[in-house]
């Protein structure tokens, strides 16, 4: 049993608009040291996974700096690996691509090619807004013994205790686990099963799907072809019961982000024995502690150097945090300074953030203060 | 294959045993040995390789090489896997008159002549495996090149009184050598041999062909082929070094050695980006510091988790400080847990051992106390001790 991949990068953008102003949602930074991306890749690679295709729209410079030439998660190969497949406009007029795709169907469409000239059974899609360390192995298995056309991965969330995006993908199964309705909203309470866009289906079926949308001139994959099929084929729910994140919002990355700090959270993500989170390496030396320096309860990457006090907070590389400089309840991104005597609360750092001596920072965890890429203060 | 001329070829000599580090040399040769948290002590010549632009390297390896040749693999976390040239693996070999562990430095690097001819070369640049330094080799080679020298040695001044435990070289002004004492008894001079020689490879070659042919040499670079061109009157120069430069080939020299990274403005700084040391890196989530730790002045490695108190002191990749544990002046390599309520004082630490809980590890550092060494993946049961000093290995 083989099967190839194919990641969205830009779907979803729109819900984190400071983090993507400037990246895709694929190369938002999370977790101290990854990438989103780095999850929906290291899940594929982990499960034996090696022929990869990223569908890319726009902003997508710091993904491909990020992805290099795959080396990092061991798909630099001759044979498959990974494949960016950027948007593709053809030089005729009124040809079927002679726009940029605006859809996931449209954005498929655009990368039939890559998918046609699979040889795999089976294509595993994954959007990079959901962090979770799942076997896709047992997803795809699942998949070939229960003959379905689609099988969309799940999760049951309380819909009170989850900070779900406007445009959440809720799916209803019956108790056999097919689905039977599809709905996208945002539900206020009880427990509901979402979505999470990671989905099985065999290359010949999204194949055709692809080929029949284009015929038709569909542009929705879930409201043109899922819902309206959903009597006909048979669409089946693989219900994940691992830790799982899905960034909707400022809020919720702020939330999900924190979540890092309890060790259920990073047991699940981080802790999988032979499922690692690969990322790509960027030959930071050890975290330096100075005297005077006091941390607690905080996940910290390389490269750092640690004068002040930091508490309940998510350090990325190379950060510096000055003497007397109090950190809490922030994120602060790669290569961010912070001087000395400063202090900081509920606060979001971009990357190459200065905040200067003295300042003093504070947002709530409902409303981090954010400051963008490069921003001083 | 494409050919391109090399201008200068390194060789590293990364096969001795190491004997000196004991217990942390009985499973992995001393280039492999780990430091500074996450760094094997070998990343620092071949990055200093790299950073110089050259492109070219033999690892000469012949005692223990199975952890070294892993971690060298192609040479990609170095950005030397090469179309050609790049990091070669150089083991001693069966030849058409027969085979041969190498004898000595200079008998390694005569078996392998075939290497460096193979690359047109016009220099070469001879390297130890066991020197933490930072240091641009093209600046050497331009010195080298300008003086019209047949051999260039890099120096390092060292304290007079230190001196008789150096090979040292006495020097004109102009930095041509006239003499060259191993280890001297009464040293005149302070120059002392960083181990780092420059040759003109056809030069070299008739040298290392005359020794090999000569039954009573002990086929050593210090020993035998240094003396032999001076006794002939070939042109040799020392290049003066000015920085940080350690042999890390002794447990104290190696716990110093770590010991000098720490502090907001350490005697090594590998934060500089001008000059980064490149790693092959493990795949670890950030480490993560829980509510009742307390760090204090130490460097820490991606994948660590601390629970405990962690002082002076430098930890690897993926090691687990527990609840109450206190950790202090020591080097832990990777790998290891230290168990709730244990210390761990002025000790080196090798990859995979487990300290219990309540164990004790090593005694105060002070005037005349000694590092405690613990071999890789040794298992201290709770509550038991390991003297000041003692070195245990599996």
């Amino acid at each position: 049993m083989t099967a190839a991949g194919l990641i969205f990068s830009n779907i979803h953008d729109r819900s984190i608009p400071e983090l993507t102003r400037l990246r895709t949602m694929a190369s938002v930074p999370y977790g101290g040291r990854y990438r989103l991306i780095d999850f929906a890749l290291s899940n594929m690679v982990n499960s034996g996974i090696t022929k990869i295709g990223v569908i890319t729209h726009y902003n997508y410079q710091s993904l491909l700096d990020h992805i290099g030439t795959g080396k990092d998660w061991d798909l630099a190969r001759r044979s498959g690996g990974i494949k960016i497949l950027p948007p593709y406009i053809t030089a005729y007029e009124n040809s079927a691509s002679n726009k940029v795709y605006t859809s996931r169907l449209e954005a498929m469409m655009g990368a039939a090619h890559f998918i046609n000239r699979c040889t795999e059974d089976y294509i595993v899609l994954s959007d990079c807004d959901v962090i979770c360390n799942i076997d896709l192995s047992d997803v795809i298995e699942a998949h070939a013994q229960s003959g379905a056309d689609v099988t969309f991965v799940t999760k049951r969330v309380d819909a009170e205790k989850t900070i779900l995006g406007e445009q959440t993908a809720l799916i209803t199964a019956d108790k056999n686990g097919r689905v039977i309705d599809f709905t996208e909203g945002k539900p206020s309470k009880g427990i509901v099963n979402i979505c999470t866009n990671i989905m099985v289906m065999k290359r010949a079926y999204l194949s055709a799907t692809i080929a029949d949308a284009a015929a038709h001139g569909y542009t929705s994959f879930f409201k043109d072809i899922i819902s309206r099929s959903l009597t006909r084929a048979n669409y089946r729910t693989y219900e994940y019961d691992g830790w799982y994140a899905c960034i909707g919002s400022l809020a919720s990355y702020f939330d999900c982000s924190m979540q890092l700090l309890t060790d259920s959270a990073r047991t699940a993500l981080f802790g999988q024995k032979n499922r690692p989170v690969l990322t790509k390496v960027r030959n930071s030396a050890p975290t330096k502690y100075c005297e005077g320096s006091a941390i607690k309860n905080s996940l910290v990457a390389d490269g750092c150097v640690i004068e002040g006090t930091v508490e309940n907070s998510i350090i990325f590389r190379g950060v510096k945090v000055g003497k007397g400089t109090v950190v809490k309840n922030s994120i602060l991104l790669q290569d961010t300074y912070v001087g000395s005597d400063a202090s900081l609360n509920c606060v979001i750092t971009d990357k190459n953030v200065v905040i200067r001596d003295g300042r003093n920072l504070s947002g709530h965890e409902s409303m981090p203060f954010f400051i963008g890429k490069g921003g001083s203060v | 294959m494409i050919f391109r001329k090399k201008e200068c070829v390194a060789m590293l000599l990364a096969g001795g045993q190491g004997s000196r580090l004991y217990a942390l040399t009985t499973k992995t040769a001393k280039p492999a040995v780990s430091f500074g948290g996450k760094y094997r002590i070998i990343d620092f010549t071949l990055s200093n390789c790299v950073n110089s632009g050259f492109d070219t390297v033999g690892v000469l390896t012949q005692y223990q090489p199975l952890v070294l040749n892993e971690y060298i693999g192609n040479g990609l976390p170095w950005d030397l896997d090469r179309a050609f040239g790049g990091v070669k693996i150089l083991p001693p070999y069966q030849g058409h008159d027969g085979a041969d562990w190498y004898k000595g430095t200079a008998n390694a690097i005569y078996q392998n002549l075939a290497f460096i001819n193979r690359y047109d070369a016009d220099y070469v640049l001879i390297l130890s495996g066991d020197h933490i330094y930072k240091m641009d080799y093209s600046k050497m080679l331009d010195f080298h090149k300008s003086t019209g020298a047949d051999c260039t040695i890099a120096v390092i001044d060292v304290p007079i009184e230190e001196a008789s435990r150096f090979g040292i070289m006495s020097t004109n002004e102009d930095n041509s050598i006239y003499k060259f004492s191993e280890k001297p008894k009464n040293p005149d001079s302070t120059k002392a041999s960083m181990g780092i020689y420059i040759f003109n490879r056809k030069k070299l070659a008739d040298y290392l062909i005359a020794d090999e042919n000569d039954p009573n040499s002990s086929n050593d670079f210090g020993k035998n082929i240094i003396p032999a061109m001076l006794a002939n009157g070939e042109r040799m120069y020392a290049y003066p070094f000015e920085g940080y430069w350690k042999d890390v080939g002794t447990i104290s020299s190696l716990w110093e050695a770590n010991m000098d990274l720490l502090g907001s403005t350490p005697a090594l700084n590998l934060n500089d980006e001008s000059w980064r040391i490149f790693a092959r890196h493990s795949a670890s989530a950030p480490q993560y510091v829980g509510d009742s730790a307390v760090i204090e002045n130490s460097n820490i490695t991606e994948g660590c988790e601390i629970y405990g108190t962690v002082k002076n002191s430098v930890l690897g990749t993926g090691v687990k400080v527990m609840a109450g544990a206190h950790v202090e002046d020591s080097v832990i390599f990777g790998d290891c847990v230290i168990g709730e309520g244990a210390t761990v004082k002025y000790s080196i630490i090798d990859t995979g051992v487990t300290v219990g809980a309540g164990a004790s590890v090593g005694g105060e550092r002070g005037d005349g106390a000694e590092i405690a060494v613990v071999g890789a993946d040794i298992e201290i049961a709770a509550g038991a001790t390991v003297e000041a000093g003692a070195m245990l290995s599996e």
